[in-house]
């Protein structure tokens, strides 16, 4: 593997809250290659939100960041001033947000918004302006005459892919995505992702894409990890980590959603409710909710060990492995 | 089936849009006709914009249609006679952090509806059958969950809530329109399961409006494809899943996500484009689209054809 451009080291967030400080992210480390497509996914309040808007320095109050290190391309992010970190987003990372009905403006068109962007990092004359704007547009395949448009003309799925479009008008090395398909139809959905596959391959950027929905991620994405209650339970190559996930948590998780195809089997799901982040368990944050759980795993918290192949936080893994 | 409990007949909503002189008139859903046995859940699938929750809302009767009869357990539906309907259809809805009124108790609704709909159960005893049903829906231990507020519950505990309001009424038939779509995935098969457990313990029959085919193969007997405002495909859950006949359950088929099988490749690089239906000319809806489409598909709607006696696709291309 090169160097990887983007290393995350021990990074936690915290949320004030009137009841103590909640620990959203809790020492997340890992690698990001160049051009590498990393997924998210664990449910809602797992953090893995707050950990991309981490990365990307967006963090308001409550969430203030606690620890650890964005380093890009040996940059630490957290350590730059802001007028620093304006000239680096955009160009060097760019973010494409969850709902592009919010994400977008409503009282410009889609056109004023991407020379928006370009003015506020570039010093383009205004003819490059649009001629990149049409540029990124046929990227994602819409029309130029739609630079003119409101967003309001344009389907749920256009606009999504308008944000997209933004997103790559400088030609970022690292595109953040915060569940960009969650508001998208299935056929949508997967011609989202399919266009996406296709502009990281041509294009060479790298990925962070975020999900609820593992089944999103599970062809286009090189690795997954896993995150529960702030922390990243399992990583590694997404096909080993669906086909064989080892971690209970991640077990139950692809367990979880039925399938359009091959045998009807009753599922069970997970049962249980992640754990407060504001006092959390003294031992493993999903022993509550595992079956295997045994005493080792309600007193002391597991670390995230690296396999080589894969890195899992439990106790039972460790001890199999061993 | 003559012993439907719902029947839908040509049913159709149109909605006036654009300014007031305007002349635009979307088509919501276009001659629907479906029917619902006792004690079966039926999924009504389809993308959004494709009219699913509109047949929802107008069967609750919060919309009439504009066309159309709805004759439930015997009675054709009047204008008006929203409480009975209420209480014999009661409705789940999609989001349940804004479908419970956050500064009463959890047991509020539930006793509520008990006292509307429930003449025969006496005030003393209440209490004791709203912990009844929340203990129906898995919500134990019940007593405790009533007397919590709606922010003491989790996703999962609300939508469960939901179907147990909707059961207080004893009804013969909850419309759930997509109650598992807010929800992570952890808990979705949870609410599944407990849809199952109301139609095998409890007799009643759902009508489940997603838009997730694989949770409608999950939990439903049959199912309905609705595009663009109108049934493009009916059937056995079954049989539709295993041998999809209409263009579009294609699509969808091939759209599903499927991690536990190899990418697919569909056919052609269809952008998921909804259709527009203001105005809608003569011609099939899914047309534009079809890579199967011919002459004829544009110039006249294709009725439904039986495949099978309990399977149907309205598609000039299918033959059976």
């Amino acid at each position: 593997m090169s160097e990887p451009i983007l290393r995350v080291r021990d990074l936690r967030v915290e949320y004030e809250t009137p009841s103590g400080p909640a620990q959203a992210v809790e020492d997340v480390s890992f690698d990001l290659a160049p051009g590498e497509f990393l997924a998210v996914v664990g449910e809602s309040g797992c953090g893995k939100s707050t950990l991309l808007f981490a990365i990307a320095q967006l963090l308001t109050y409550p969430a203030r960041l606690a620890g650890g290190a964005v380093l890009f391309e040996g940059v630490d992010f957290t350590s730059l001033r802001p007028e620093e970190l304006r000239a680096r987003r955009w160009r060097d990372i760019s973010v494409v947000m969850q709902s592009a009905m919010n994400a977008l403006n409503p009282t410009l068109t889609i056109g004023a918004q991407l020379a928006d962007a370009c003015r506020a990092h570039t010093e383009w004359p205004d003819e490059r302006i649009k001629e990149r704007s049409a540029e990124v547009l046929a990227m994602v395949a819409i029309d130029a005459v739609h630079l003119k448009s409101y967003p309001f003309q344009l389907s749920g799925g256009m606009r999504q892919r308008a944000l997209i479009a933004m997103a790559l008008l400088l030609e970022p090395k690292l595109v953040l995505m915060d569940e960009p398909t969650s508001a998208l139809d299935v056929v949508a959905q997967r011609s989202l992702m399919k266009q996406v596959a296709t502009l990281r391959q041509s294009l060479g950027f790298a990925v962070i894409f975020v999900t609820h929905d593992m089944s999103v991620v599970a062809h286009h994405s090189d690795r997954l990890a896993v995150m529960y209650a702030g922390e990243i339970v399992e990583l590694g190559p997404t096909g080993e980590v669906f086909h064989r996930p080892e971690h209970p948590y991640a077990k139950g998780l692809m367990e979880a959603f039925p399938s359009l195809r091959g045998e009807l089997q009753p599922l069970l799901g997970i049962a249980g409710n992640p754990p407060s982040l504001v006092n959390p368990p003294a031992g493993c944050l999903f022993a509550a909710r595992c079956s295997f759980a045994n005493d080792q795993c309600r007193t002391v918290h597991p670390e995230l060990v690296d396999y080589g192949d894969r890195a899992v936080r439990c106790h039972l893994v460790a001890e199999s492995r061993a | 089936m003559s012993d439907a409990i719902l029947r839908v007949t040509d049913l159709s909503r149109l909605f006036r849009v654009g300014g007031f002189r305007a002349r635009g008139q979307l088509h919501a859903i276009d001659d629907v006709s479906f029917e619902v046995a006792p004690a079966e859940i039926v999924a009504l699938v389809g993308e959004s914009g494709s009219g699913k929750s509109t047949i929802a809302r107008v069967l609750a009767g919060l919309y009439l249609p504009t066309k159309g009869t709805i004759v439930f357990e015997g009675t054709a539906l009047g204008r008006r006679d929203s409480r009975a309907i209420r209480g014999a259809m009661p409705m789940v809805f999609q989001d349940p952090f804004g479908s419970i009124n956050p500064v009463l108790r959890v047991g509020h609704g539930l006793l509520r509806a008990l006292k509307l709909h429930r003449p025969d159960v006496a005030r003393a005893q209440r209490f004791d059958e709203a912990v009844a049903l929340a203990e129906k829906v898995g919500l134990t231990p019940g007593a405790e969950v009533l007397a919590r507020y709606p922010h003491e519950l989790s996703g999962g505990q609300r939508q469960r809530l939901g179907f147990a309001q909707a059961l207080a009424s004893r009804p013969s038939l909850i419309l759930a329109d997509e109650p598992v779509s807010m929800l992570d995935v952890s808990i979705r098969i949870g609410l599944l399961n407990v849809m199952k457990d109301l139609r095998d313990h409890e007799n009643v029959s759902i009508l489940y409006i997603t838009h997730d085919l694989a949770s409608a193969r999950y939990v439903a007997d049959r199912m309905l494809v609705l595009y663009a405002g109108r049934l493009v495909e009916e059937g056995c859950t079954n049989e539709v899943i295993a041998n999809p006949q209409h263009p579009y359950t294609r699509l969808l088929m091939s759209s599903a996500p499927d991690p536990r099988l190899a990418p697919n490749d569909f056919e052609g690089d269809d952008l998921g484009e909804p259709p527009k239906v203001i105005n809608p000319g003569p011609g099939c809806r899914f047309a534009p689209r079809c890579p199967l489409a011919m002459d004829q598909c544009l110039v006249s709607t294709p009725a439904m054809v039986a495949l099978s006696p309990t399977h149907g696709a309205a598609c000039y291309a299918v033959v059976p």
